[in-house]
């Protein structure tokens, strides 16, 4: 390994975590408050600014309230940062640390934009670590955060934390299954774990759920493509849904809900320390919507085919196609998390019972069929089946679903009818 | 009392799926958002909404044209329209007060000024904002309907000692009050 390229990666790293990611965590808490407030049919936060009054100009500048997640992070950092007589010390002052850490080390697997190009170098990848297990190491790294969770929840010794870390744990476990399982036939159709070539893939063929371009010339034809957007789109919804649960975003949020039990496993934390836990949830928004956006809604790309000829833009002997593309993603991220927002104030937050369930009898089952129904599509887009073989398949597919269903509805527990 | 047995309503297949329910949901919730950026929201117009939502934004668009009759604001002392002072310091609003924010010094009415017939007069009146609940039974007791709640509900000061009303700013905020008042009456 030769200097340059060591320079590249930890500039490269100080760039993308910082620069491009980090920021995004106030952005997403100002367009939680903003959108919140519309949904509501409230203002929002909008007044914080630069108050030019008093260097004596007429008007205050507020750009409507975007420094307002500056102000959040300042009155943070001032706080008092109260350590309870009563807590595991070394395990309540990891535990925020272990919620952070592990959101931001997924982001290096993430494709931020094609390649950029300056003057005498080679091109520059916007991604990290460009490896070749790319989800794999996405659920291996994220699956950690579970444990600065639970850590947080033991650790502050008292009930209502305790009951969310245990909640938390449960959940995030039973969720990781239906998150592996779900993105199976995905990983099928690209034939590939590196996330870069997934998403070069989907801008020279078209997205997963897009899948209009690009066809023919060793991919697969518009018909096999617009079959396989069934299977696609069932893993889409399995995999939002199962983010949201990993996230601990509203409808999933058990291990915090304030009616049930104060704060959750944060009750005890105070200043920074809050904080991190509340930067970890974002940055764990953010990132699981980069990842569902780079399996399913084709990552940095513009779609249309217009990609190749975005890559080759160039100002001068400096190829700018690759900032456009990070730009191209960076706005399809932040209205994937504008739709967590609008998720958040239209369901409503589920019982445990109902959530347990929701994760171990449907999605489990239904991520299962979808891997065999996915599988079925790709081998009926091939010419090494024939009819006859591709017809048991459907045939079995059907018959394990009706019994798989089956099997889940008559172990559901009866409901009692009253007056009986 | 009969008791009433209540089951479960019966689901059908297309709600127990649950995602037409979050469809309608969705479609809601952007209504709601869609309206309120277009300052359609419901009541918006009623409540003079600053044009996002049914919000009114305080220091620039003010509450005064919409205050009601009944609005309890902060408790005044007045005058009639010749310019005495109605309180004669009977000091029932003291006795009333239930966060005890009145204090009163009474004092008396010299015999050679032209209304002695009164005898009393307050010699200070303070009223503690800080404590005052505004509640209104230092308005509804007095006899001589010298304490009014008027409108005004911008009290602020910097330190406690100008959260208190004395006397001449209590006079001051209350103002003129027309109307019959019985001690006035040389008959009586």
């Amino acid at each position: 390994m030769d200097i340059a390229l060591i320079v590249t990666i930890i500039i490269k790293i100080i760039t993308l975590t910082f620069v491009v990611v980090l920021p995004l965590v106030p952005i997403a808490v100002y367009f939680e408050r903003r959108f919140s407030a519309i949904i509501q049919d409230r203002v929002g936060p909008n007044r914080v600014g630069i108050p030019l009054t008093l260097f004596g100009f007429k008007k205050d500048w507020s750009f409507f309230g975007l420094i307002q997640p500056m102000a959040d992070g300042v009155k943070l950092f001032l706080k008092e940062d109260f350590t309870p007589a009563h807590v595991r010390k070394a395990f309540y002052w990891m535990a925020p640390a272990l919620t952070v850490a592990p959101a931001l080390i997924t982001l290096c697997v993430i494709p931020f934009g094609s390649d950029i190009k300056l003057p005498g170098m080679d091109p520059i990848r916007l991604v990290i670590a460009d490896i070749n297990v790319g989800p794999l190491f996405i659920f291996a790294i994220a699956s950690l955060s579970v444990y600065g969770i639970t850590l947080a929840g033991w650790s502050s010794n008292s009930k209502f934390p305790f009951i969310g870390g245990v909640r938390s744990t449960a959940q995030m476990i039973s969720y990781e299954i239906a998150l592996g399982l779900s993105i199976i036939p995905v990983l099928m159709y690209f034939g590939e774990l590196n996330l870069t070539k997934i998403v070069q893939y989907q801008a020279d063929h078209g997205w997963l759920l897009l899948p209009l371009w690009g066809h023919g010339e060793g991919a697969l034809s518009l018909t096999s493509k617009l079959l396989f957007w069934i299977p696609a789109f069932i893993s889409f919804v399995i995999f939002t849904i199962s983010i949201f649960a990993e996230t601990n975003r509203m409808p999933f949020d058990l291990p915090e809900c304030e009616t049930e039990l104060v704060g959750g496993y944060h009750t005890e934390y105070s200043s920074m320390k809050f904080a991190m836990f509340f930067m970890g949830e974002y940055a764990a928004m953010v990132v699981g919507s980069a990842l569902i956006i780079t399996l399913f809604l084709g990552g940095w790309s513009a779609g249309f085919g217009l990609d190749a000829g975005i890559a080759k833009l160039s100002l001068g002997s400096f190829q700018i196609g690759g900032l456009i593309h990070l730009a191209i993603f960076l706005t399809k991220v932040i209205g994937f998390i504008l739709f967590f927002i609008l998720v958040r104030w239209t369901v409503p937050r589920f019982r445990y019972d109902q959530l347990m369930r929701l994760g171990w009898v449907i999605f489990f089952e239904a991520a299962l069929i979808n891997v065999f129904l996915a599988a079925l599509v790709i081998a009926s887009g091939s010419h090494k089946f024939t009819p006859a073989i591709l017809s048991i398949g459907a045939v079995l597919l059907i018959v394990t679903t009706a019994a798989i269903v089956y099997v889940a509805k008559v172990s559901e527990p009866k409901t009692k009818v009253a007056g009986q | 009392m009969a008791i009433i047995k209540l089951s479960r309503p019966k689901l059908t297949v297309g709600e127990k799926i649950y995602f037409g329910a979050l469809i309608k949901g969705f479609f809601l919730t952007m209504k709601h958002a869609v309206a309120s950026l277009r300052n359609k929201s419901r009541g918006a117009k009623d409540l003079a909404s600053s044009g996002l939502g049914i919000t009114m934004q305080y220091p620039e668009q003010r509450w005064d044209d919409h205050m009601p009759d009944y609005y309890r604001g902060a408790p005044t002392l007045v005058t009639d329209e010749q310019g005495r002072e109605r309180c004669v310091s009977c000091q029932l609003c003291e006795f009333i007060c239930p966060p005890k924010a009145i204090k009163i010094i009474p004092g008396e009415i010299p015999s050679d000024d032209p209304w002695a017939k009164v005898e009393k007069r307050p010699k200070e009146f303070e009223i503690d904002m800080i404590r005052c609940i505004y509640c209104g039974m230092c308005e509804e007791v007095c006899p001589e309907q010298a304490i009014y709640l008027r409108k005004d509900y911008l009290i602020s000061g910097l330190n406690r000692a100008e959260m208190v009303h004395d006397k001449k700013k209590l006079y001051e905020i209350g103002g003129v009050r027309v109307g019959l008042v019985n001690k006035w009456n040389e008959i009586k």
